[in-house]
């Protein structure tokens, strides 16, 4: 503050204020007020370790001793790298190796830090500098030499003049990422229409509801009242796109008392003797809704605290989510398995742009 | 003087130590023989009448007031119609029957009868209503693979009980139970019969071998420590955040003041 007196360039920060300032402070720095009393800078103090020798030669034990210290912690880590080898089976060894090679590590680089700043704050010359600060809007002088070059590189380049030139250059920079912007095609499914896919599953009529991840078909007999079973098409393990598959025909299959489930029309033969069969993925953000409570027959998702109501056809009953789960419409074949009478009725999962 | 008479009017000064270890070697070495003996018996004793007819009295006197004198239930509670021995021997032995008042779910809590009574209980709630029975000792031995445990368990109980059992919050103030030191008896029985809001997870489901890996699943990773140090709590993202934030930048902050402090 007892420095802005030097820099005395009319300013625009006198008439911006409301503050009546008798002199001129430079743009850039505080609003002084006239009132105020200038304090100056406080005596300076001389530290402990100028005054007292003895406190001199312990703070150069202290900074010397964190040196040796971060030696140590070197050596440290590397004899925990050969003390505590990771082995191959041996999950636990994992832990003893990083948590020592880490203190080890850890105490070195400390040790290093801790020193050096130990050393300037303690012992390097303890001098008190000020270094102005400058105002930042320049002179009129250099102000006005910078627009007169920029004429000067449009008179002598023709930028402004030889217009073909000039709009041929910005047609040029604006042709240019343009084979980026189409290379993004290439993250989606060549010769597929994403739409398409997203739309649909592997589920088709007849293919058996089979448990995850064994593969064995479930029958409708095994499916007590209360049951929670996860679901996988038949065949998803033998394909070799298995995660993307997976990823929108994961099903959860529970039986409930029929009494206590609501149909609504041309839904009547989806289910069977109270056993319904919905799509795992979360309408919200597609996370699995796993969470079945088989007495409230809520199923909640832990992501984002959608709840679904499995009496009412999963419709949403709480949270972000804005329609209710799919429902996978399932029947017995003559051996007594379950199966699927068709794919989902509507694409699964969050929503997406073209969804109709 | 004083201080002599009242010292040499007291006993020496270890008696009061000798006293109570000979106090807890004598209840505890009598407990453990009672105990031993009935247990012993208890095999044998498991379906006869007297076992049954000592667990309707206990039926009669703490259960029936809600779940009906012949199992058919109340306004206060479900019939217990087909539940079988597994599901009682989990809903007393855990504590969470008889249950203390009506709420959200029934709370896990100190048991109120003993293992005997408990298997008497049990024994007579079977007698009458058959079901899935108490699993054999030879599936609860932690034996099995714990890596098709682990599968199993992610795919089928993970979403609700944490992918390290830590437990989690379902809807309208009930939760899932953590499941470290809980008895390899009953976290069968739970998937067996469903306790509660939990799912059935019947044999078909989950097979007596799928049921074993699991359970030894559980018991790995309740005796293994975690590769990746300290677990806090295995909650995820919360409790690390919490830690990183607290303590994190804490020291930064701590550090930054050191630093920009004058030296005196």
């Amino acid at each position: 503050m007892a420095h802005d007196e030097v820099s005395g360039h009319d300013s625009a920060a006198s008439d911006s204020s409301a503050v009546e300032t008798s002199r001129a402070a430079s743009t850039g720095t505080a609003v002084i007020a006239s009132d105020v009393v200038n304090p100056g800078e406080p005596p300076h103090r001389k530290r402990v370790t100028d005054l007292d020798p003895k406190k001199a030669k312990h703070a150069q034990r202290t900074v010397y001793t964190l040196f040796y210290l971060s030696i140590a912690g070197s050596i440290f880590a590397l004899a925990a790298y050969m003390a505590f080898p990771i082995e191959d089976g041996d999950i636990a060894a994992i832990r003893l190796n990083n948590l020592f090679i880490g203190v080890g590590s850890a105490l070195a680089l400390f040790g290093i830090g801790l020193g050096a700043v130990h050393w300037g704050k303690a012992l390097m010359a303890d001098k008190e500098g000020i270094d102005e600060r400058h105002p930042i809007r320049g002179t009129q002088a250099t102000r006005d030499r910078a627009v007169e070059i920029f004429h000067e590189a449009d008179q002598e380049s023709g930028f402004g003049r030889r217009t073909l030139i000039r709009n041929s250059l910005i047609g040029a920079l604006v042709a240019f990422p343009l084979p980026g912007l189409v290379l993004f095609r290439g993250w989606a499914p060549q010769d597929e229409d994403p739409v398409e896919l997203l739309s649909h599953t592997m589920w088709k009529k007849g293919s058996r509801l089979t448990l995850d991840p064994s593969g064995i078909p479930v029958k409708a007999s095994d499916v007590t009242i209360g049951s929670v079973f996860h679901i996988i098409p038949e065949g998803l393990n033998e394909r070799h796109d298995l995660l993307e598959q997976k990823a929108k025909a994961a099903v959860l299959l529970m039986r409930l008392n029929p009494d206590d489930l609501t149909i609504s029309p041309g839904r009547e033969d989806w289910s069977y003797d109270g056993i319904v069969a919905y799509s795992k993925i979360c309408t919200h953000v597609g996370c699995p809704v796993a969470l079945y409570e088989q007495q409230t027959h809520h199923l909640l998702c832990p992501c984002h605290q959608s709840t679904f109501d499995v009496t009412k056809e999963c419709e949403v009953i709480f949270g972000p989510a804005k329609r209710p789960l799919p429902q996978l419409p399932i029947e017995v074949d003559s051996e007594g398995y379950l199966v699927a009478r068709s794919d989902f009725n509507e694409p699964v999962g969050p929503s997406f742009w073209e969804r109709s | 003087m004083a201080r002599r008479s009242r010292k040499a009017s007291r006993r020496h000064p270890l008696a009061t130590v000798v006293l109570i270890a000979i106090g807890l070697v004598v209840t505890g070495g009598g407990y453990a023989a009672f105990s031993s003996t009935t247990t012993a018996t208890a095999d044998t004793e498991i379906t006869s009448q007297a076992v049954i007819d000592e667990g309707e009295k206990l039926f009669a006197a703490n259960c029936a007031t809600c779940h009906g004198m012949s199992l058919e239930g109340t306004d206060d509670g479900p019939a217990l119609i087909g539940v079988g021995a597994a599901s009682v021997n989990f809903q007393v032995g855990t504590g969470r029957m008889p249950m203390a008042m009506q709420g959200p779910q029934a709370m896990q809590k100190p048991t109120q009868f003993t293992d005997e009574q408990t298997l008497a209980l049990a024994a007579y709630v079977a007698s009458i209503s058959p079901g899935p029975a108490i699993p054999d000792e030879s599936l609860l031995q932690a034996d099995g693979d714990a890596a098709n445990g682990g599968e199993l368990f992610r795919i089928n109980c993970a979403m609700c009980h944490n992918v390290a059992g830590a437990g989690g919050a379902l809807t309208e103030g009930k939760y899932a139970p953590e499941l470290t030191g809980v008895l390899a008896t009953h976290i069968y029985e739970a998937m067996l019969t469903g306790p509660q809001n939990m799912p059935v997870f019947n044999d078909d489901n989950l097979t007596p071998e799928d049921k074993r890996d699991i359970i030894t699943y559980l018991k790995y990773i309740e005796n293994n420590p975690s590769p990746g140090g300290y677990e806090l709590g295995a909650l995820g993202p919360v409790a690390e955040g919490l830690f990183a934030w607290i303590f994190g930048l804490g020291a930064i902050i701590g550090l930054m003041v050191w630093l920009t402090a004058k030296s005196n």
